[in-house]
């Protein structure tokens, strides 16, 4: 067995435990760490099949901002997992049934003998793959790759119109008013006649 | 004798030999952490008009050494209730990237542990994986102080990542290549070619985000003494707590580093192209005035002095102002200078025409 | 290093579009909200320039560019007007709908031109990549819009039901065109064609399965029997003007991506698909025609009454002719401009704090507005197919085509559901003409929006009385 191949088995072995612990530990924390170590993972496979700009891109994009954001979201709404659960048990067996039905279908049906499949020829060592990929986005994918663009920007502006609203009467803190506050605004000084006995 | 060292070197398996390349980059990082947390000390001790230690060796010189032997023998506390594994993982996984992107800066042409071609992207990848150590130990530590750093923590760097992805967008437009070395080689012929010159907006982004990105003075609310605490680390103490430490000087010198190479031409001499070519022949001195890794150290050892200098100089942002800066300043500061930069470049105008 | 810079002409109106669509999501920015007509002047605007565009830039042959992943060709011509037309309508009908109910903002308009670019998208869509975009463009959009409106928990429960089931629909789809790639080895439509057809006759286990899944993802967008669960919950949850909206122009879309997948791309699996087509038909007249009938919401049950005209319009597909794809468009089109209007009166008779939702709110129409009424009678009888509307030419069309490819039980099967459907679409001309109103006044509408509804409810016998007209535009479309 060659090193490649070892360190192949070491990262699928890691992916796969990483999968399926993301999906059954109790704490969705753990659950989410676990998926990034699952995506940590698998950029490490691509990585090992010379494709480093994926790879890369999948931690930097995947690892370092959006499970980032999905962490701040599961810390900040503290998921009651327990009440989640609740069916699980019970649906096990038939949800079991299903997934094994499908499984054995999908084995029989889809195997890699039907597909075109050739071994990725190795990469010209002149030309990094993210040179070619910036090239072939640019040129052959460029209408697709704008309309990505596209929806990127209706998802902002979707994100933006379903959120934010000025909702009247709620007690908004703007700490840079609060700074601006001078004394004047805040005291009044009265000059009053001084009480008569 | 060099000959018979480098048949010696080239016999050695590959393993050791990596093994060789990473602990002599490592060592002398390690070093220069331990005195820079002194020079920090020191530099701002003399801003502030006071001495700074001055008590363990000469002119507080081992101050660092006895800063660690205390460090280390101090009792690791690990909080009730607090998710172990993780609480423990935390340090290791905010030091981890620190050291690991590295791998891919050259010292010199050439001078670098694995020359690859996406290394900016790589750089990238890894100072973003930075803040999980900050996230899980502020989570792990099961304590409120250390939950809110860790959320201001989680915010901060995914807003500050953006606008540095975008200057260094500019770097990549300018060189043509993601590879460090190709980047500074791309600057060489003078130091009017320097990235800083034709890149300043996106410079000064770089080292603001940079600022941002490693948690330092202004930018530092995810530690805020004064609010927080001490932030994510606010439940560690021990070798525990000095492993965050570490990250944080680790990732300052990284930084200050990546800014010398991306923008200020790396080991490439300020004096390319002003001084004739006769006078690099020089023995010694031309040595000193040629390019190489001196310059380097020179450049990065500015940045990291500016590090310490913000912190002395400037109050704490307040938080939304930090997302405020990011957001509506930097972001759109990079789009509009990226945008010129590609003008420039279809005109062929600026260093890159050729 | 130079580029190849690609054909752009053929793809102006989109861009058109787009710019556009930017442009006034900026200019929105700087309005006041009594300004805010100068936006929907803006949209109007970009679609009545976008059809203007489309046809300046036509011409009778078919042109592929942007490496084969766009084409611009009779069909997708034909198709794009006609969203332009009902696009404005759309717009039209749902100005003072929005007003009254403070939802009149720029973001309806942004979204609603970000679903006309992402409809555009779909019926020049090439290859499975583009295909696939333009139809999550659409989707992304209408999700955001029936979630518009965020004060009412309903709308919100349909934006979630839409958004989920839409997504699991989008895998599917995507998951079979990822069989097809493959496979195929391609992902540009007429290349998998080709390679269908030079293996015609031996198709492998994963070339079906890819194609039950392909068939599945647009059974589900399309809201076809068992896949309609989302329809009725989420034309009654969302706005009027949002329902009006999925409702009328994503089923041209809808029919352009059928043509281009099934009738283009999968032509030579045209026996297996048939037979998918002939279940989802059957069973989507039957469930859309019986349930429509217990439903007292008139939103719920147009939602129903689109299900089994959706089993129309696969009725025409499935014959797999040229007459039968002409047949489908026709009905199409037809469908989408009776939704539009449908769903246009019940904007008409709202107002401030108050859904004409209710089939009773119906009641003695004709006492209240006759001519109201009778537009709402032509939509219906249309709907029903009773002649001479255009409703009855365009099924009478698709149950030609059905016939011609000898599928005569499934002609009269269809013929018995339109009858049963005809039991529900009359009840409501019952309820106008010979019920007695409760005492509400109607909102007094401005002349443009009673100008566009009684020329949509003539339209319908217009075109019933001259179909050759569309008749001809929609096999021109199809092609010989």
């Amino acid at each position: 067995m060659s090193f490649q191949l070892a360190m192949f088995y070491i990262f699928s072995a890691i992916l796969v435990g990483a999968a399926a612990a993301m999906i059954t530990v109790r704490n969705p924390v753990h659950a989410a760490l676990c998926l990034v170590l699952a995506f940590f993972t698998s950029a490490a496979l691509w990585i090992m099949m010379e494709a480093e700009f994926l790879g890369i891109v999948l931690v930097l994009v995947y690892v370092g901002a959006v499970m980032v954001l999905f962490l701040f979201v599961v810390m900040m709404l503290d998921v009651n997992i327990a009440r989640l659960r609740e069916g699980f048990i019970r649906f096990l067996p038939v949800g079991a049934l299903v997934a094994a039905a499908m499984a054995v279908v999908m084995i029989m049906v889809v195997g890699a003998r039907h597909f075109r499949i050739e071994p990725p020829a190795p990469a010209a060592t002149d030309v990094g793959n993210t040179e070619m990929l910036g090239r072939l986005i640019y040129t052959e994918y460029v209408y697709p790759f704008e309309l990505a663009a596209v929806i990127l920007l209706v998802a902002i502006v979707a994100a933006i119109t379903l959120t934010l609203r000025r909702r009247p009467g709620t007690r908004h803190i703007d700490p840079a008013e609060q700074v601006k506050v001078k004394r004047e605004d805040r005291i009044r000084i009265v000059k009053m006649e001084a009480e008569k006995k | 004798m060099t000959e018979s060292l480098m048949t010696f070197w080239n016999e050695l398996p590959v393993l050791i030999q990596i093994l060789v390349k990473i602990v002599a980059l490592l060592l002398p990082l390690m070093g220069t952490v331990a005195y820079y947390t002194l020079a920090e000390r020191k530099i701002i001790g003399y801003m502030q008009v006071r001495l700074g230690p001055n008590r363990v060796g000469p002119r507080g010189a081992l101050q660092p050494i006895a800063d660690a032997l205390k460090l280390v023998f101090k009792e690791i506390i690990i909080p009730s209730n607090a998710s172990r594994l993780l609480f423990l993982s935390a340090p290791v996984l905010a030091f981890a990237p620190a050291l690991a992107a590295w791998a891919v800066v050259p010292f010199d042409d050439g001078m670098v542990l694995a020359d690859i071609n996406a290394g900016l992207l790589y750089i990238l990848a890894l100072t973003s994986l930075g803040v999980y150590g900050v996230i899980i130990a502020g989570w792990a530590s099961n304590s409120k102080y250390a939950l809110l750093g860790a959320m201001r923590s989680a915010a901060q760097i995914v807003s500050y990542e953006i606008a540095m992805g975008f200057a260094l967008v500019g770097v990549l437009m300018a060189s043509g290549s993601l590879n460090l070395g190709e980047i500074v080689n791309a600057q060489g012929g003078g130091f009017w070619n320097w990235f800083i010159v034709w890149l300043f907006p996106l410079f000064l982004v770089y080292v603001i985000s940079g600022v941002a990105e490693t948690n330092r003075s202004p930018f530092d609310v995810v530690e805020g003494e004064s609010e927080i605490v001490a932030g994510f680390h606010v439940e560690y103490s021990g070798m525990a707590f000095a492993v965050f430490f570490l990250a944080e000087y680790a990732n300052m010198i990284l930084i200050s580093a990546l800014t010398a190479l991306l923008f200020l031409g790396g080991w490439l001499s300020p004096l390319q192209g002003i001084l004739p070519d006769a006078a690099f022949s020089l023995p010694v001195i031309g040595w000193l005035l040629d390019s190489g890794i001196h310059w380097l150290l020179i450049k990065t050892a500015f940045f990291m002095f500016a590090f310490l200098w913000y912190r002395a100089t400037f109050p704490r942002y307040r938080y939304d102002q930090i997302m405020r800066l990011g957001w509506k300043v930097l972001i759109p500061v990079t789009i509009v200078w990226i945008f010129v930069e590609g003008v420039l470049v279809a005109l062929k105008i600026g260093p890159w025409s050729a | 290093m130079s580029f190849p810079i690609p054909d752009l002409v053929p793809a102006i109106p989109e861009m058109f579009v787009l710019a556009m669509a930017c442009t006034i999501l900026v200019v929105d920015l700087f309005l006041k909200d009594d300004r805010r007509d100068v936006t929907y002047g803006l949209t109007q605007f970009t679609l009545f320039g976008a059809l203007v565009l489309t046809w300046i830039v036509h011409v009778p042959e078919a042109r592929v560019t942007f490496s084969g992943s766009f084409i611009a060709d009779p069909l997708s011509d034909t198709l794009k007007s006609f969203i332009y037309v009902i696009a404005a309508g759309v717009f039209l009908y749902s100005r003072p709908y929005l007003k009254e109910r403070g939802l009149f903002k720029g973001e309806y308009y942004v979204l609603g031109l970000f679903a006309v670019l992402g409809m555009l998208v779909m019926v020049s869509a090439y290859s499975f990549v583009t295909l696939y975009l333009g139809l999550e463009l659409l989707s992304l959009c209408l999700y955001a819009l029936v979630a518009f409106d965020r004060d009412s928990g309903r709308a919100s429960e349909a934006a979630m039901k839409y958004f989920i089931l839409g997504a699991l629909a989008s895998g599917m789809l995507l998951y079979g065109m990822s069989f097809l790639y493959g496979l195929s080895g391609s992902l540009e439509i007429p290349v998998v064609a080709e390679y269908l057809i030079a293996n015609a006759g031996q198709f492998s286990v994963p070339l079906t399965f890819a194609l039950v899944f392909v068939v599945v993802g647009l059974a589900f967008k399309l809201g076809a029997v068992p896949f309609h669960m989302w329809v009725p919950d989420v034309y009654h949850g969302a706005p009027t003007p949002v329902t009006l909206l999925i409702g009328s122009a994503p089923k041209i879309a809808g029919f352009a991506i059928i043509m281009r997948l099934l009738a283009d791309g999968l032509g030579a699996m045209h026996a297996d698909w048939q037979g998918m087509l002939v279940l989802l038909a059957v069973l989507s007249l039957a469930v859309g025609n019986l349930i429509a009938i217990a439903q007292t919401n008139i939103k719920r049950m147009l939602a129903y009454s689109t299900i089994s005209h959706v089993g129309f319009l696969l009725l025409g597909i499935l014959a797999g002719t040229q007459e039968g794809y002409a047949a489908a468009l026709f009905y199409t089109v037809t469908y989408a401009i009776m939704a539009m209007g449908g769903f246009g009166m019940i904007i008409l008779l709202s107002r401030q704090g108050f859904e004409a939702e209710n089939l009773d709110d119906f009641k003695g129409l004709n006492e209240r507005n006759p001519w109201l009424a009778f537009m709402m009678l032509l939509l219906m009888f249309s709907m029903a197919g009773v002649p001479p509307t255009v409703g009855f030419y365009a099924k009478l069309m698709v149950l030609q085509a059905v016939v011609q490819i000898g599928m005569t039980w499934l002609a009269v099967y269809a013929v018995i559901f339109s009858i049963v459907g005809a039991f529900y679409y009359l009840r409501v001309v019952k309820l106008m003409y010979f019920d007695k109103p409760a005492d509400e006044p109607l909102p007094v509408r401005g002349l443009d929006v009673t100008v566009v509804m009684s020329v949509n409810g003539l339209l319908m016998v217009v075109l019933g009385i001259f179909p050759g007209i569309l008749m001809s535009i929609a096999a021109l479309a199809v092609g010989p």
